[in-house]
């Protein structure tokens, strides 16, 4: 079915930050213009995010809403929220921290998160948000390759997931942690060291290219990647609030993502507290009703969500919708994985406005295309380049680029150079650089381009799985199952699904002496869970004999999808052993 | 049905989904996302899989009424006819 255009009328393309004249007109140095940089020069998220606010004399204005599960209420204003970040620092500063420290976080949406972000990033300290969802070997993994010297978690978190291998990482110099103190002889406590701390720390003047946030992404092959952001990353993501999802000082605004993931972060925290809004942050995971509350309740005038949880609603129908007052609504927008031409009409119906897709990724750390609030929507389409931003797709073959035609599958491809892109795969150079070719970043994303200038999602080019929004690498997946000992080898597809977009599906050969059964099955999906936690574990288990690889034994994973899905085999020339 | 049987049920779907969790692992007020750390994909499961073998259909807007384990037999037990 073809989806019909939305038009945008005149009203509300006038009242968009983003206009066709702004478009015509941008260059980053208006971007930076945004901002004010740190007294005396050098540059710092958190001062833009918080200080700078506080000194304009917009202290009193709520920074967080903090919306806790059991039902507690807490707002947190400009001022108090750089208070936390500064005593946070001094915490930091007090075990003898200097800037350049690598600081985890692993925990759930607390207000103490957004503090130690904000005190990280002022003390010139390097943050890491990791999901609370991951089970142990993610984790660790992760705080292995970023060198971590810091975590702030929880007690319960520790102890279930940290605890067990904290003594093998040598770097790890201080656990800082919330809860019931039973950890209380090898870890600090957060709260009470935050009381004791002083409120107030002179931000460490860090330039535009010192490192602030390493954020962690799956590759297909090898371990996970630390993408590198810098502090002058703040600049796309003034731009871009202010752009792609029509920021305006004052706005009530939710981000529903977890911190523990870019979006969280880069939107969660940093883009919506430069652009001066009121988050709100919902401890609570996705609940419809109380979702539907909170949107209605809190007033939320900008909205940033996820396809998973857009479908979610869908699956509860319009009617679960109808005694609730949206009219606050003015924007709302929706990235993570392409949202369906029906999500996007359903916004529409149901909000009186349509789901602006965008896209970007972990080493964009910003958004790089998008549906504007000033723009016609084209469902399912990602939209176009934001102001200061080259994308194209991309043929490239034998180490030349080609520009595709327009309706011509490529990969989707950006010239480098904006203020956001990564600086580096933490020690991983070659990785890096095969990022860039010809003159391109490489997105690994197929997409095509329409007549009318429209980008168009089609494929990952590579083997990672989308699932629930997330990438997941199916390397982290099989190492994680092969350490069990009944299997022998172990291929991972993303098999395709009506809420998550993708789930994952292991195809596992079993070593000698053990059988397949459904006892088996259950007991590695079990074992799976625990160390990759279920958002990453595989949801089915298959067995077979043997796994398709090629002559030089790489196990064909392309191959078990296409069979899986039924669609043509492909050039299969390489086969050597075939399944079993 | 009796409580009893239901509990059963719900156990035995919970810890097909996540076998992860061992039924003595499950208290009766343990929250099945946040304290069991169920995903949301692992939620909607549980639900298909109770649809499927209770014949009770539980509404999106049911679900925070099965939370906890107490509150899903409680929930349950009006709905089975």
């Amino acid at each position: 079915m073809k989806w019909p255009i939305i038009r945008k009328d005149d009203a509300t393309r006038a009242a968009a930050n983003l206009t066709q004249t702004v478009r015509a007109e941008f260059g980053w140095d208006d971007a930076r213009k945004l901002l004010d940089g740190l007294p005396g020069g050098g540059l710092n998220i958190a001062h833009e995010a918080v200080d700078r606010h506080v000194a304009a004399g917009h202290g009193d204005q709520i920074a967080i809403r903090w919306l806790g599960k059991d039902g507690d209420r807490r707002d947190i204003t400009y001022a108090a929220l750089a208070a936390d970040a500064a005593r946070f620092a001094n915490v930091l500063a007090e075990h003898g921290l200097q800037p350049g420290a690598r600081v985890f976080a692993l925990m759930g949406r607390v207000p103490e998160l957004y503090a130690a972000a904000l005190g990280t990033l002022k003390a010139g300290m390097t943050f890491t948000p990791l999901f609370a969802a991951f089970g142990p070997e993610p984790i660790r993994s992760r705080m292995e390759i970023g060198e971590g010297n810091v975590l702030v978690t929880t007690d319960a978190l520790y102890r279930k997931k940290v605890a067990p291998w904290r003594d093998e990482l040598a770097s790890l110099k201080l656990v800082l942690t919330l809860g019931d103190g039973a950890v209380a002889d090898t870890c600090v406590a957060l709260r009470p060291a935050m009381a004791r701390a002083a409120d107030s720390f002179d931000t460490v003047r860090t330039t535009a290219e010192d490192m602030a946030l390493i954020h962690f992404t799956s590759g297909t092959t090898g371990k996970p990647k630390g993408a590198v952001h810098v502090h002058g990353a703040v600049v796309a993501h003034a731009a871009t609030g202010r752009f792609a999802l029509d920021l305006k000082p004052g706005d009530i605004y939710w981000c529903t993502a977890d911190p523990g993931w870019v979006t969280g972060t880069s939107y969660g925290i940093i883009a919506p507290l430069v652009n001066r809004v009121t988050m709100i942050v919902n401890e609570a995971e996705f609940d419809l009703e109380r979702w539907y509350a909170i949107l209605q309740d809190e007033g939320v005038q900008v909205w940033y969500t996820a396809p998973t949880a857009i479908r979610m609603l869908m699956r509860a129908g319009k009617d679960a919708a109808k005694n609730y007052d949206f009219s606050k609504l003015r924007f709302i927008a929706s990235v993570g994985e392409p949202l369906n031409p029906e999500g996007v009409v359903w916004g529409q119906d149901v909000f009186g406005t349509p789901f602006h897709d965008n896209w970007w990724q972990t080493e964009t750390g910003g958004i790089m295309i998008a549906n504007t609030a000033d723009m016609d929507i084209y469902p399912g389409s990602m939209g176009k380049p934001l102001p200061g931003i080259e994308a194209g797709i991309v043929s490239v073959q034998d180490g030349t680029v080609r520009e595709c035609k327009p309706g011509e599958i490529g990969e989707l491809a950006l010239r480098p150079g904006w203020p956001s892109m990564m600086r580096a795969y933490l020690n991983e150079q070659a990785r890096f650089d095969k990022c860039f070719v010809g003159g391109w970043y490489l997105s690994g994303d197929l997409a095509l381009q329409d007549k009318d200038g429209y980008f168009w999602f089609v494929g990952r080019a590579d083997d990672l799985i989308k699932s629930s929004g997330h990438l997941i690498g199916p390397f982290e997946v099989e190492s994680a199952l092969i350490e069990h000992e009944a299997i022998a080898e172990a291929a991972i597809i993303g098999i395709p699904d009506d809420t998550a977009g993708e789930v994952v599906k292991a195809y596992v050969a079993l070593n000698p002496g053990f059988e397949p059964s459904e006892t088996l099955e259950r007991e590695i999906r079990g074992f799976a869970r625990k160390r990759l936690g279920a958002a990453v574990a595989p949801r089915e288990i298959v067995f077979r004999k043997e796994l398709p690889k090629t002559r030089s034994g790489k196990i064909m994973r392309r191959l078990l999808k296409a069979r899986e899905l039924g669609l043509p085999e492909g050039d299969i020339s390489t086969l050597e052993a075939d399944e079993k | 049905m009796t409580d009893a049987d239901i509990r059963k049920a719900i156990l035995e779907e919970l810890t097909q989904i996540a076998p992860d969790i061992a039924p003595s692992d499950v208290g009766d007020g343990d929250h099945l996302q946040d304290d069991l750390e169920l995903d949301s994909m692992d939620f909607l499961n549980l639900v298909s899989a109770l649809h499927k073998r209770l014949g009770v259909d539980i509404p999106e807007t049911d679900y925070p009424k099965i939370a906890t384990l107490a509150l899903a037999v409680a929930y349950l037990k009006t709905r089975i006819g």
